[in-house]
């Protein structure tokens, strides 16, 4: 660099000087980058008038109302049309009628074909799954658990091929829509510890499990005795009854006791005579009939029948 | 810095305006090559036909909507998306590379701020005229010329401006339709809001902010000055040869020939600022090797004409390197790759680029992904077996429907049980699940850690492949 060249670069200085010798360089800063800060200042100004900013009294100023920039007009749950201010709220419920516009032609597909058309079909059958976990992690998880394993003691196995009231498309569609009322009797005090004992080895020998077979052939004779009558529900060879809920006894899937949490086998049949002792209550599914539409209804059922393979 | 423009001062620093005369030439030949073939390809790329199956017939379509980039007879889904991350590493690997051998030439012929610069300069000095018309023009107060003429440039900044954000939208949607759509008022909200910005971002890079942008706002230029090595090729000054003993002088009387001024000890510069004049980032390039320079070889060719002229010998300006130049006696000026980085940069370059034509070239007609369904990890079922459920997705890359069937190894075909799609049909570009469920004895089941399924396509068993996933159970709960 040439002496000549040097000169013509001298720096500016803000024209303080402090102890005499001590300047403050003044290095300009680029114009455009001054002007895109006068930028961000005017948007911020326009942003804060115009969307919804400050506290003001009681409320809040709710912007200047421009359709489209700070409106949001959406249809609420009860199919009102409402205009709002902006807020994400109103963003939210907007974009669930957006996608609700764009679900509508499956579930208009879902309502005008039978079950066995939409289990079949690739197209219909993704939407059933993509739309079928979104209801029924919104519905059913809550007891019958994310997967639909239900918890025992609790909640039906849904993933199982044991289905207590029908597996078929219309079986778990009634089951749906008018929900079940799962009972049995308590035998506690109508029958001796006894009895109670032999029963619980008999229905522990119908699964494999170690039993005593001397109590074992007790409780066979009571199962299908007058004193018991277990046979009325449940029916002699203990294979239960569809249309009552009466579980099959004679598979290895339990529902009310705990026999799969049992390591020992003397526990396992304490844990089927607790059940004999105390009977079942609990058993309640509630009607979804007129919680869900009938289309969500009918998109369940095939859900929850491919879970367990169905019947 | 141009002399005598400066008088635009802080307490802002203006732009201080570089007006470049245009200038002949080997280096503003390669310069228009490289702009037209650049403009060619992103102007009219989006108006050449492809015919292909079950999609638009355009060369080069970036389906957003459909989630795939049609690019010739390759389509690409988002899975793909290793070849975008490979093509960007090989991108930066050949701009290490050329940065390594010849300093900052992205900058200065192939970068797009420098093209569409040097756009909107032609554009500029066809309007106003050369350099000093433009000059006198700035200079002068505003009447109907200045306005007409200044009017007139930026009009047509302006269509050139609307123009490339508009092709960059044609990229992303079916052009001629997109093109009416857009004038009727009926494309997407995106369409529009892109156009805007691009046109303005366009019409201030370069038509206000020009080598404002190199020195102020790219990054690249920045880290590009750090690989500079001595030995790498930049364009310099042959300050030896130019100043003399005495420094640049005019060629006034006396001073014409190489030899009157070499007798009195004055160098080569004849102190012309042509250098200066034909320069888009406003230096002085007599000043060395400065941040500012984006290496476009403009001022090679001013120099080199002014030589010719003279009489004296070509290159007073040229491409040479820092450790050559300091040298005693300089050599010729060559490209040192005999060093590790840019061997490395080479090969490294070299790997990717097979690795990534591999990796295309091979590419298979469809996607499968099995993943097994863990809530509940495992089914016992009424009869004592085991359940595991799976849920097999089939992508369909081919542009024709493919059907797709599933099968297992190693286990009797009959534990396997597929429900009720057995087979599924997929459209070009989409997908499908199947619901595969495994069902083995309790044994069997204890033994079992691993299911192989097979999914073959129809129409191509040979590109039958076989997905692993696990197999869940234990007897504990």
């Amino acid at each position: 660099m040439s002496e000549q060249n040097l000169q013509s670069q001298t720096v500016q200085t803000t024209g303080h000087a402090w102890d005499g010798d001590l300047q403050e360089f003044n290095n300009p800063l680029p114009t455009w980058w001054v002007y895109v800060f006068y930028f961000t200042i005017i948007f911020a100004v326009a942003y804060w008038i115009i969307y919804p900013s400050w506290p003001f009294g009681k409320g809040f100023l709710t912007g200047v109302p421009i359709p489209g920039l700070s409106r949001i007009t959406y249809t609420n749950d009860k199919g009102e049309t409402v205009e709002s201010h902006w807020n994400t709220r109103a963003l939210l419920a907007k974009k669930l009628n957006e996608h609700a516009e764009m679900q509508k032609p499956y579930f208009n597909k879902v309502a005008a074909s039978d079950f066995n058309r939409i289990a079949g079909d690739p197209e219909l059958s993704g939407f059933v799954l993509s739309a079928g976990k979104a209801l029924f992690t919104d519905n059913c998880a809550p007891c019958h658990q994310q997967g639909g394993q239900g918890v025992v003691g609790f909640f039906p196995n849904l993933t199982d091929d044991d289905w207590l009231y029908g597996g078929t498309y219309d079986k778990i569609h009634q089951t749906l829509v008018n929900g079940r009322r799962g009972y049995m009797p308590a035998f506690g005090e109508v029958l001796s510890a006894g009895e109670i004992d032999a029963l619980a080895n008999y229905v522990a020998s119908l699964s494999g499990i170690e039993h005593d077979a001397v109590k074992a052939a007790d409780g066979r004779a009571l199962f299908t005795s007058e004193t018991a009558a277990c046979y009325y529900c449940h029916t002699e060879s203990a294979k239960g009854r569809q249309d009552m809920g009466a579980p099959n006894l004679t598979d290895r899937i339990w529902l009310w006791a705990n026999v799969p949490g049992a390591d020992k086998a003397e526990d396992k049949i304490a844990a089927i005579r607790s059940i004999i002792v105390a009977g079942v209550n609990k058993g309640v599914m509630p009607a979804w009939g007129e919680r869900l539409s009938p289309e969500q209804i009918k998109v369940l059922t095939v859900y929850v029948h491919e879970l367990g393979g169905g019947k | 810095m141009q002399v005598g423009l400066e008088e635009q001062v802080a307490p802002l620093q203006g732009r201080i305006p570089v007006f470049t005369r245009s200038v002949k030439g080997a280096f503003r030949r390669f310069k228009t090559g490289v702009l037209i073939f650049a403009y060619a390809v992103y102007f009219l790329l989006p108006w050449l036909p492809w015919q292909r199956a079950g999609a638009p017939d355009q060369a080069v379509l970036f389906d957003v909507p459909g989630r795939r980039f049609l690019i010739f007879d390759l389509t690409m889904y988002p899975q793909d998306v290793v070849w975008l991350a490979l093509l960007l590493f090989i991108a930066a690997a050949i701009l290490f590379f050329a940065t390594a051998l010849v300093g900052r030439a992205f900058c200065g012929y192939f970068c797009f701020q420098t093209l569409w610069t040097d756009f909107f300069i032609w554009i500029e000095a066809k309007i106003q005229g050369e350099r000093p018309a433009r000059v006198r023009l700035y200079r002068q107060p505003w009447n109907r010329e200045k306005l007409l003429k200044v009017g007139a440039t930026h009009l047509a900044w302006l269509a050139a401006s609307f123009w490339t954000g508009m092709t960059f939208i044609l990229y992303f949607g079916h052009a001629p339709d997109l093109v009416a759509r857009f004038f009727a008022g009926e494309a997407a909200v995106a369409a529009y809001i892109t156009v805007a910005v691009l046109t303005v971002s366009t019409y201030l890079a370069a038509g206000y902010m020009r080598e404002q942008i190199c020195t102020y706002v790219c990054p690249y230029g920045r880290f590009q000055s750090v690989m500079y090595d001595p030995e790498t090729l930049a364009v310099h000054y042959d300050a030896r040869r130019g100043e003399g003993r005495l420094g640049r002088a005019s060629a006034r009387a006396g001073l014409r020939t190489a030899e009157e001024r070499h007798a009195q000890g004055h160098g080569d510069c004849i102190d012309c600022k042509l250098c200066v004049q034909v320069c888009p980032a406003g230096i002085d390039i007599r000043e060395g090797l400065q941040y500012k320079c984006i290496s476009c070889g403009l001022c090679i060719d001013a120099c080199n004409g002014i030589m010719d002229s003279m009489g004296f010998p070509r290159g007073l300006i040229h491409y040479d390197s820092e450790a050559n130049l300091s040298r005693e006696k300089p050599a010729r000026p060559h490209l040192h790759w005999k060093r590790l980085k840019v061997v490395g940069y080479g090969v490294s370059i070299v790997l990717m680029t097979a690795y990534l034509v591999y990796s295309i070239a091979a590419r298979s007609s469809f996607e499968a992904a099995v993943t097994q369904v863990r809530q509940p990890l495992f089914v016992v079922l009424s009869n004592g077996d085991i359940r595991n459920r799976y849920q097999i997705r089939v992508t369909n890359k081919l542009g024709v429907a493919e059907t797709f069937s599933v099968g297992i190894r190693g286990l009797p075909e009959t534990a396997l049980d597929l429900g009720n799609l057995r087979e599924v049909t997929v459209k070009p570009g989409h997908s499908a699940i199947l619901q595969a469920s495994v069902i083995l004895d309790a044994a069997t089941a204890a033994k079992t850690r691993e299911v192989e399924f097979v999914i073959t396509p129809r129409a191509h068993p040979q590109e039958a492949r076989t997905e692993t996933a696990a197999f869940h159970y234990s007897e504990q709960r």
